[in-house]
């Protein structure tokens, strides 16, 4: 997969891009691009600017360097309006959900709906019952967010997420602090939702084992670089030994077990 | 050489901040505009806004008004001036107390209730959330409980100076026997309804422009600052 800009199999391309938060450098000069309708994931241990990466593709933050663009338009160079409008055809799930507290699950579902459209409220009704239905969370239309468990919370943003049938979906560590059955529930979701909506999913995770389950295409990153890339059989026999390390868990490796120390002895019996 | 540099870095960037606030406040009256149309969002706020706030700005009137009442009537009674203390009360409150009291109050409840919970909102990526799906924050969570603010304030305000007059009258007239009849003559005849009255209502519309002003600008400028 080369890095030149092809908007009929390229959804996202990102060139060149850095980024940095006061002096530490997340991204130095990185080139990625994500294909249309297939479930990209970028991956990396916590820390290495994944969700930085989600929040720049999405227009939240100002790269130092490098360009990203989404659906052929250069996504810090729209004014606020157009950036608006791109927006409403990219979906985000949140870690935490991002539900609004003071609604309830259906008013949550139907705000995109009722903010950007025009429908009348039986149609908002029926579009909102459809996509809950999708996330299998219709029965608890009437419950408020604190009444939601951590993984229905992050389906009925899945649902809110597909309200406006977006062209893609970025997946902010889906899976993090799920219980066995809520994950397997998001995993096929995730797939399922690609599948028959056709929109492209992007899904930043350290979790190794549900995301190169689903994974079409798979990047490592690490120290601000692309660690490894290519499909789950390639990143499984990847010969990186960075990339072995994160995949497999092992405790040291090329990130070492211990934080650059002086040497153990000298400090033990330094008086 | 030092000094001159530390005196020009602190101008310049109070500067950049005065310019940040009225920018932001620029904004979030254009905004306001917006929420016209949508009343439910509006009731809502003004309802936990200023409804809640009721009780404690009853309470503060009703012991203000007292107090006045009270240290007003000894030392008036020195001069055999206690019939005007209808009039002492009513216009240290609606000209001065009621705005400024009432204001404190405000920003110390409604305040601090609405920077946790924006707080909270920013903690937990709902702002976030919904810059990602095409709302602006701006207009759909600061834009209501400002113009609620600043609807409810001089209500506020009012209910305050008119509490605070019943407890001077509560003291003055029920308990240290002024008359009642001059309690209100004095005042009807001593405040004029352009000067005091009115001027008392800008006083505390001028407030709540700037207290909630300011203090959405504290919940929202890490945020603000974290986009650009």
């Amino acid at each position: 997969m080369g890095n030149s800009v092809d908007s009929a199999t390229e959804i996202v391309s990102i060139q060149n891009l850095s980024f940095s938060r006061g002096d530490r450098k997340i991204f130095n000069n990185i080139s990625l691009s994500i294909p249309r309708g297939k479930i990209t994931a970028i991956m990396g241990p916590s820390g290495t600017g994944k969700t930085t990466l989600l929040k720049l593709i999405g227009g939240q933050l100002y790269p130092d360097q490098g360009s990203v663009t989404v659906d052929t338009k250069n996504v810090h160079q729209l004014n606020r309006a157009d950036l608006y409008t791109l927006r409403k055809r990219m979906g985000m799930l949140f870690q935490s959900g991002a539900l609004l507290t003071d609604l309830s699950v259906f008013d949550n579902v139907a705000l995109p709906l009722r903010e950007h459209t025009s429908l009348t409220e039986s149609m908002i009704r029926s579009l909102v019952l459809i996509k809950l239905q999708a996330v299998g969370l219709r029965g608890a239309r009437d419950l408020m967010p604190n009444e939601l468990s951590g993984g229905m919370a992050r389906r009925v943003a899945l649902a809110r997420a597909i309200a406006l049938d977006p062209m893609m979906i970025m997946y902010d560590e889906p899976f993090t602090g799920q219980d066995p059955i809520s994950l397997g529930t998001l995993v096929k979701l995730i797939k399922e939702m690609n599948k028959t909506l056709g929109h492209t999913s992007i899904i930043v995770s350290h979790d190794v084992e549900e995301t190169i389950g689903i994974a079409d295409y798979i990047y490592v990153l690490s120290d601000g670089k692309i660690a490894g890339q290519g499909n789950p059989e390639q990143i499984r026999n990847s010969d990186s030994e960075w990339v072995q390390q994160f995949m497999n868990g092992y405790a040291d490796g090329p990130v070492h077990f211990h934080y650059p120390a002086a040497n153990y002895n000298k400090d033990l019996f330094e008086i | 050489m030092l000094f001159f540099q530390n005196l020009g870095n602190i101008t310049l960037s109070n500067f950049a901040k005065l310019g940040r606030s009225s920018f932001f406040l620029m904004h979030t009256l254009t905004a306001s505009i917006t929420v016209l149309p949508r009343p439910r969002l509006l009731t809502k706020q003004l309802y936990s806004i200023g409804v809640l706030s009721f009780l404690i700005i009853t309470i503060s009137g009703l012991f203000v008004g007292m107090v006045l009442g009270l240290q007003g009537y000894y030392i008036l009674s020195d001069f055999g001036a206690e019939e005007s203390l209808g009039m002492m009360v009513a216009a240290s409150l609606v000209r001065e107390l009621g705005p400024v009291v009432a204001a404190l109050l405000f920003a110390g409840r409604a305040g601090s209730a609405l920077t946790a919970e924006i707080g909270l909102m920013k903690a937990t990526e709902q702002l976030s959330g919904m810059e990602m799906m095409a709302i602006d924050p701006l207009k759909r969570i600061i834009a209501p409980r400002f113009l609620a603010g600043l609807i409810s304030m001089p209500l506020l305000a009012a209910l305050f100076s008119s509490v605070g007059v019943m407890g001077g009258h509560m003291v003055g007239v029920g308990m240290l026997g002024v008359d009642d009849g001059a309690y209100w003559s004095q005042m009807q005849a001593g405040l004029d309804f352009q000067k005091d009255i009115v001027n008392g209502i800008i006083k505390s519309i001028v407030l709540a422009l700037l207290f909630p002003g300011l203090l959405f600008l504290k919940a929202m400028m890490r945020f603000l600052l974290l986009k650009e």
